[in-house]
């Protein structure tokens, strides 16, 4: 188990490999389909993402009546839908991680090659097991998205994921889809 | 900007029981409409004993220290979290889908309204998020109520009983689901059992791990385009192990199960030997000019619940599964 920590870097992740199970612990921003779509639009993210890791998520967030929000449930969304827009906010962005599920196309996987990021798989549907890692809601923008695609600012300790696609070219989602379609040709 | 907040981790503790309703009499419409959030909660909070146990036996069968095995632990531990703090199992809860069978004579109009009810509660409660959104707008009004939300379907059965099934389908299993129209010259796949399994068994190749693998399989042979998926998706309600009347689809079941289970795509797609826990397959009549094989996808986090009703006080008798 590798630990990453807050400040996240380049330089950190350009270590990760895949099959990597790393505990992140700082900084995480959610971020699905109506924001990546709004950046890919070259409109400003209302918060810097410089070094940052986006966290593919609508989370359930409660907010008591004093606006202290909590996240009850916080799984990862399926990545693929990002994958027109990803290479670009990694880009323009200077995001350094991705968390998702499913895992993402030869796009993405090129943008982390190049400017230096990588994508984490957490578990899809593993959404208790995520929130109680997520320590406190430290800021939400974009809420007229509505909840789930919103950008929430979390704080999390030992959020934990599986490098799949790492910055040297290497993408757990390929090797798994050729391996599995040479094995379904034993039986069509 | 929100006020930060420390996690909160005690919550009460859950039983898997009709909520008190105290001494007080309560009318039979606010008892359902409780017994309906009843029953939302342990859809949305507690994993069915069938799915548990087929998740156990997975999660037993993958080699230690692989990513596989990893993920098969955390969705352990999830489910164990989920159900101590009443919490949703995924945030993604889903399509709302309710059937509801019924003795002759019952009212529905009024019962959808208390279904409404129920579904507005859940959500401000947190066992729903806000999940449904205006598709022309894209407005999210929170409430998980508007066209077509919840889905709601009546059975009138010969029955005196009041069955509420209801099922929480998240939006990544949905969009892996697909519909094949047979012949496809590009599987060779003709029209027959052996098309059909050809075309299951590239769904569930193109699927690989975006469905929140293992994943289950509800099938239907048949229909037009709109049945044919609704039918695929009503055999998600069957209990596991519960095989098809047919012989022949017996065995496909049976088949498709095996095969997805040796292509080596695994639990979130990782690789590794669990694809597929369960495939249940039915079918209906087709036009001769139409051939379609409908295949519903269903994640790990299996939401579906029921339970029978008493009919007079509206309170929960007997879960279903």
């Amino acid at each position: 188990m590798i630990e990453l920590k807050y400040p996240f870097s380049q330089e950190a992740v350009r270590k990760l490999k895949v099959g990597d199970m790393v505990l992140i612990t700082g900084k995480l921003f959610t971020g699905r389909d109506a924001v990546h779509k709004y950046l890919h639009e070259g409109n400003p993210s209302p918060v810097n993402l410089k070094n940052q890791i986006i966290y593919h998520c609508g989370p359930v967030v409660m907010e008591d009546k004093k606006g202290v929000c909590t996240v009850t449930a916080a799984g990862p969304t399926t990545s693929i839908r990002e994958e027109p827009y990803q290479w670009q906010v990694i880009r323009d962005h200077g995001i350094v991680g991705v968390i998702g599920k499913g895992g993402m196309g030869q796009k993405t996987l090129d943008a982390c090659k190049e400017y230096g990021a990588v994508y984490f798989h957490a578990v899809g549907g593993a959404a208790q097991v995520l929130a109680e890692r997520i320590k406190s809601v430290d800021g939400v923008f974009l809420k007229e998205f509505g909840s789930p695609e919103a950008i929430w600012e979390l704080s999390v300790d030992k959020f934990p994921v599986v490098v799949t696609m790492d910055s040297h070219g290497n993408s757990l989602h390929k090797e798994v889809e050729d391996a599995s379609k040479a094995n379904l040709k034993n039986f069509v | 900007m929100v006020k930060k907040a420390t996690k909160k981790t005690a919550k009460k503790p859950i039983k898997k029981t009709a909520k008190k309703t105290a001494s007080k009499k309560i009318s039979p419409n606010d008892q359902a409409v409780a017994s309906l959030l009843e029953l939302i909660r342990i859809t949305s909070t507690v994993m069915p004993v069938d799915v548990d146990r087929a998740l156990k036996k997975a999660q037993g069968v993958e080699e230690k220290n692989t990513t596989a095995s990893y993920a098969m632990d955390i969705i352990s531990d999830n489910i164990a979290i989920a159900k101590t703090k009443s919490q949703p199992l995924c945030q993604d809860t889903g399509t709302v889908i309710f059937y509801v069978y019924h003795p002759a004579g019952f009212h529905q109009i009024p019962f959808t309204k208390l279904i409404h009810k129920a579904v507005m509660t859940a959500t401000k409660k947190g066992y729903l998020r806000h999940n449904s959104v205006d598709s022309l707008t894209g407005e999210n009004a929170g409430t998980n109520l508007g066209p077509g939300h919840p889905s709601i379907n009546y059975v009138e059965h010969t029955g005196k009983t009041l069955e509420v099934k209801m099922m929480l389908k998240g939006g990544g299993c949905e969009n892996v689901s697909a519909q094949y129209s047979l012949p496809d010259t590009g599987l060779s796949a003709g029209r027959d059992l052996d098309g059909v399994r050809k075309v299951i068994l590239d769904a569930v190749i193109k699927a690989q791990g975006k469905g929140c693998g293992p994943g289950v399989l509800g099938v239907c042979v048949g229909g037009d385009r709109a049945d044919s998926h609704k039918h695929a998706k009503k055999q998600l309600f069957r209990k596991f192990g519960e095989r098809s009347k047919n012989k022949e689809l017996v065995k496909l079941e049976t088949e498709i199960v095996e095969t997805c289970n040796k292509l080596g795509i695994g639990p979130m797609g990782f690789g590794g030997k669990t694809t597929i826990l369960e495939c249940f397959i039915d079918h209906l009549n087709r036009l001769p000019a139409s051939f379609f094989v409908s295949i519903s996808y269903m994640c790990w986090s299996y939401r579906r619940q029921g339970a029978i009703f008493d009919t007079k006080t509206m309170k929960l008798k007997k879960w279903l599964y």
